[in-house]
């Protein structure tokens, strides 16, 4: 357990897993993705309420759902760079908050775009679009935050801070729809009761959801992977690597 | 199918403009996000390299400053 924990440390170690994941990540990714967008656009059959405005949630909830989840899964991560100082963890934060950002963002235009036919508006500051913009701003803000402070050890701390500081956000996201009134439908999706649409409806969104998260996989090995290259340049193993890539 | 016709999924009963534009967001936006992360991986490996052959040219500099070569010169 600890070698594994030990391992997982080691910037190298994850850059050879990374290179062999990546493939099966990109594929399985776009698969279940398109499979689940066809699907959602074309057969699903359409809601009886909203008309088929609500075929946006095939990519309105994935993008929701792995924009917090991302966050989460940051927010272990500044625990691990706070108590076990793991480089590879400071790593994992710097690389996906982009990839964070960027599907906040598209979860919010996805989510005003549908609003506009079915609520008549673009726009209500109501719990859960706020809370949202707030995630949006907390991406924001640890980007800029890594980007404002040039010593890397100092900049992991102060971001790892900050991102512990902005989990509070999660749960009032989350259960925002539940403490609140507000135009929002409750979650699709819970873990303790079965989906209130048909299986017609909420299996391609499990399956982009699923696809989605595969995609998030291989972009945070990616980008895992150029951080590590320029952080680690000065290593004979990635000297080894750069220069056995050229020939 | 849900639809009919090929135009009736363009359309969605006037409800297309919204769920296309959505649509269209969202594979610029990933599409953009995948193109330019692996870009960024190609522009590190390229610095990392130049810095490789720059190090490896300074050495060769300084070894050729400091090592001597025989130079003909006429003693007259």
């Amino acid at each position: 357990m600890w070698q594994f924990f030990h391992k997982l440390g080691s910037p190298k170690w994850f850059f050879g897993i990374a290179t062999r994941l990546m493939p099966w990540l990109l594929a399985g990714g776009i698969l279940l993705l398109m499979a689940g967008i066809v699907w959602g656009l074309a057969f699903a059959p359409k809601d009886y309420l909203q008309g088929n405005s609500y075929r946006i949630i095939f990519i309105h909830v994935p993008t929701a759902f792995l924009a917090q989840s991302v966050y989460v899964m940051m927010a272990v991560a500044a625990v691990v760079t706070l108590v076990w100082r793991m480089k590879l963890a400071d790593v994992f934060v710097k690389s996906v908050a982009p990839v964070g950002l960027v599907l906040t963002f598209l979860s919010l235009f996805t989510g005003a775009v549908w609003g506009k036919p079915t609520w008549g508006t673009w726009w209500v500051w109501d719990a859960r679009l706020t809370s949202m913009l707030i995630l949006l701003f907390l991406y924001g803000g640890v980007i800029a935050l890594d980007r404002a402070i040039n010593d890397e050890k100092s900049a992991a701390r102060a971001v790892a801070v900050l991102v512990l500081v902005g989990v509070v956000n999660i749960p009032i996201i989350q259960y925002s729809v539940e403490w609140w009134n507000t135009l929002h439908q409750p979650s699709t999706f819970k873990l303790t009761e079965k989906p209130s649409m048909p299986a017609e409806m909420w299996v391609p969104l499990l399956l982009s959801v699923l696809g989605l998260y595969l995609l998030f996989g291989w972009l945070a090995c990616l980008r895992m992977q150029t951080e590590i290259l320029l952080r680690e340049q000065r290593t004979r193993w990635v000297k080894d690597y750069v220069l056995a890539g050229r020939g | 199918m849900a639809f009919d016709s090929f135009s009736a999924f363009m359309v969605m009963e006037g409800h297309g403009p919204y769920v296309w534009s959505c649509y269209a967001a969202f594979f610029l936006l990933m599409i953009g996000l995948m193109v330019w992360s692996l870009r960024r991986r190609k522009a590190a490996i390229e610095a990392c390299r130049r810095g490789y052959e720059f190090q490896a040219g300074r050495q060769d500099a300084s070894a050729s400053a400091a090592s001597f070569t025989r130079v003909k010169v006429s003693q007259d």
